[in-house]
């Protein structure tokens, strides 16, 4: 029964929070969405934990994204021991500079005192969560060898039946304690997005690659024209 | 050709006694806030000295501008993939050491200290962390040369100047300094508006007003960056970088912004001045020593029937047409040639200028004492105590001669009312001055006038902002028919 509830009733929770919450935000509360940078209070240690933590963690995501894109291909490339080797030292040095990152910037929240002033408790929570679920991946990444072959072939599965919504938790159920904690403080961190600061990544700016340098915003555009939406009959006056 | 109007603005150095009741009235209305407190959108800074945030000029430091690259320009330390990669740590933004921290006083413990053999004080106590602080810096700390060997002395400017003249400067029977009362230029080639990867940070079209939206901020903090003049501000504590709004509440309304308004000096002037955008990127990316002269020519003559019907057609309303043949700016700017844009060299088209002070101008003489003789009235341009050159890194891309014909034409208006009202100077020397700067006894008075006499209505000179179609921005008149007075207010607290 409790599986039943982390293992389907939470993702689906956290995919309609993610959702929904963050359109909500962005589109009602835009004022509060924000990275809520720290780093004009300080900057000196923020360069090594921000670049650490965010280069490690944007690579290990986009593995597992991968693996669950293309299981087919991991299994193949893992067959052979070079491959195997190759994946899983990356993960494992990608995951130590996204822990090293996040403990670096775990460490300065507490001894910069100017950062008081900017930490919610949300921040705290985040941290927490961020920080469990490194460490949770490296321990099963030094433990249960080898993992990006049989996230591929049994935990791949599990999430794609999850996407199919015919959820199928015969495979996860049998997993240790520690792949679980794992599989939940990620639905966690999901659920979290529009809630804390996390929510800057959902509106990170790709779009400003393609865009002009200058922007220019007309209060009252002289040259189109406003129709009215009015739905009454007859002629309706036309104005810019 | 595109026309479109801008708001712009005159600074007259010569009449600035450094009081700041502009940054004061500034503060009181718009930066009094939590996270905003060390923000000085409009501040006076003493020159020589390193200004605020602490060498602010120095682009080996902060990067901030454009820089030529080929036949273009582009962002020095932003852009789109070089800012990109820049949004988890920026290595090029200014800290809050480099402004200073702010702080307040315990007055409350004046009062309610237990007894005890000491007097209670008032400590000073950190805005940010609410601990005592020692204060290291605060606004203008340096203000009228304090603190010289720190601050005056570092003075970006200061770089090509020989170490005699730079020696005279601070001599104490000698030295000298003048006002450089800075605000955001609301430039017409914005640095910030191109490097923000949100597209917060816009040009409004009606006035050319740079404003950030606070709804799309993201806090990814490249506008700080790129601003060479450090006019955008981080507030850390709602996360959303924010700048001078030009009181554009208050110009919509028929003021003029707060800290022109409050101006004791009366130094400051605004107007609409009417400009070509097509020509905005060429003339950005023209050669350092063209840059004055383009962005001069790029603002147009608003009494040319050609430019009038053409501005028409692009949607400019007759009564912004009628302010910008009023406008004081461009008299100072284009008919009379005596204001000039702060660093030109960062290529962002500044729409704030600066007639730069003539006084004093009794300089240095060889056995140490000073030329005051009547026939040499206000001693000799190039002998000034503030060297050429200095002034001319400010205002000039480093060309003496242009600061040098400004100088003279103040002069000769100088010349001209004294011949006038005291008749103790030779008619030749006025002919002479008269006939070098091209100027006529019409045009000397004219400047006299606007320089001295005129009152509020002469030196603000702003466009009916027509609140009375402001609807029409929002929604069909039509449809808002029946509509009045129902919608919501959102609150602008963090909610997370």
């Amino acid at each position: 029964m409790i599986d039943a509830f982390l293992f389907i009733g939470l993702p689906y929770t956290v995919t309609f929070l993610f959702v929904i919450g963050s359109i909500l935000r962005i589109r009602n509360y835009g004022y509060s969405v924000t990275s809520h940078s720290s780093q004009f209070l300080e900057s000196n240690n923020l360069f090594w934990g921000s670049r650490f933590f965010h280069s490690g963690i944007i690579l290990i995501i986009l593995g597992h994204i991968i693996g669950f894109l293309l299981p087919k291909f991991v299994i193949w490339f893992t067959t052979n021991p070079i491959g195997l080797f190759i994946i899983e030292l990356s993960a494992f040095a990608f995951a130590i500079i996204s822990l090293i990152g996040i403990l670096i910037l775990i460490f300065r929240r507490i001894f910069v005192k100017r950062l008081y002033s900017v930490t919610s408790i949300m921040d705290i929570v985040v941290y927490v969560v961020l920080a469990t679920q490194i460490i949770t991946g490296l321990l099963i990444a030094y433990q249960l060898s080898w993992g990006s072959v049989w996230y591929a072939s049994s935990m791949v599965p599990y999430l794609k039946s999850l996407c199919m919504f015919s959820p199928d938790m015969s495979v996860i159920s049998s997993m240790t304690l520690l792949v679980k904690m794992h599989v939940i403080t990620a639905f966690t961190l999901i659920g979290l997005i529009p809630f804390t600061r996390l929510i800057h990544f959902v509106s990170y700016p790709f779009f400003y690659i393609w865009r002009s340098y200058q922007l220019v915003i007309w209060n009252k555009n002289q040259k189109t024209m406003r129709v009215s939406k009015n739905t009454r009959e007859g002629i309706k006056p036309k104005n810019n | 050709m595109d026309i479109r109007s801008q708001i712009a603005m005159v600074f007259h150095l010569d009449k600035c006694i450094g009081c700041h009741t502009c940054s004061v009235a500034c503060k009181n209305i718009w930066t009094d806030r939590k996270g905003a407190e060390y923000m000085w959108w409009n501040n006076v800074e003493t020159k020589p000295g390193t200004g605020y945030p602490s060498k602010w000029e120095d682009q080996k430091i902060y990067k901030g501008g454009w820089e030529k690259k080929d036949d273009s320009i582009q962002l020095k330390s932003a852009g789109h993939l070089k800012g990109l990669t820049k949004l988890y740590h920026n290595p090029d933004m200014p800290t809050i050491d480099d402004y200073y921290e702010p702080w307040k006083y315990e007055y409350d413990s004046l009062f309610e200290a237990p007894e005890g053999s000491d007097q209670p004080t008032a400590r000073p106590v950190s805005l940010i962390t609410g601990n005592p602080i020692d204060i290291k810096a605060g606004p203008n700390w340096d203000d009228d040369l304090g603190g010289s060997p720190d601050y005056a002395r570092n003075d970006v400017n200061l770089h090509n100047i020989s170490a005699e003249d730079k020696e005279a400067m601070f001599q104490l029977e000698r030295m000298t300094f003048h006002y450089l009362p800075r605000m955001c230029n609301h430039c017409l080639n914005p640095a910030c508006v191109a490097a923000c990867p949100s597209g917060a940070v816009y040009k409004r079209g009606e006035d050319g007003v740079v404003l950030i939206s606070q709804e799309k901020c993201r806090a990814w903090r490249l506008c700080i960056t790129a601003c060479p003049y450090k006019k955008t501000y981080y507030n850390w504590s709602s996360g959303k970088s924010e700048k001078c709004l030009l009181c554009f509440p208050r110009l919509e309304s028929d003021q003029a912004p707060a800290c022109m308004h409050s101006c004791v000096g009366r130094i400051r002037y605004l107007g609409v001045m009417l400009y070509d955008a097509d020509k905005i990127k060429e003339y950005a990316s023209c050669n350092e020593d063209e840059l004055i002269d383009k962005q001069l020519d790029i603002y147009l003559n608003p009494f040319n029937e050609d430019i009038i019907r053409k501005a028409q057609k692009n949607g400019i309303a007759d009564s912004t047409i009628e302010a910008a043949q009023k406008s004081p700016v461009y008299k100072f700017v284009k008919e009379w040639g005596l204001a000039l844009p702060l660093h030109a060299e960062f290529r962002t088209l500044s729409n704030l200028f600066y007639v730069p002070s003539l006084l004093p101008v009794i300089g240095k003489m060889n056995d140490g004492t000073y030329e005051s003789t009547s026939e040499n009235l206000w001693g000799n341009i190039e002998e000034t105590r503030l060297p050429l050159k200095y002034l001319a890194n400010l205002f000039s891309v480093g060309d003496t001669n242009r600061i040098a014909l400004v100088l003279r034409k103040l002069m000769t208006v100088r010349y001209h009312r004294r011949k006038v009202t005291v008749n103790d100077i030779d008619a030749k020397i006025v002919d002479t001055a008269f006939s070098e700067t091209g100027y006529n006894a019409e045009i000397a008075d004219a400047i006299y006038r606007l320089t001295s006499l005129v009152k509020y209505d002469e030196r603000f000179v702003i466009p009916p902002a027509h609140r009375e179609e402001a609807i029409e921005m929002l929604n069909s008149t039509d449809d808002h028919k029946g509509e009045t007075g129902f919608g919501e207010k959102k609150g602008t607290r963090r909610v997370f």
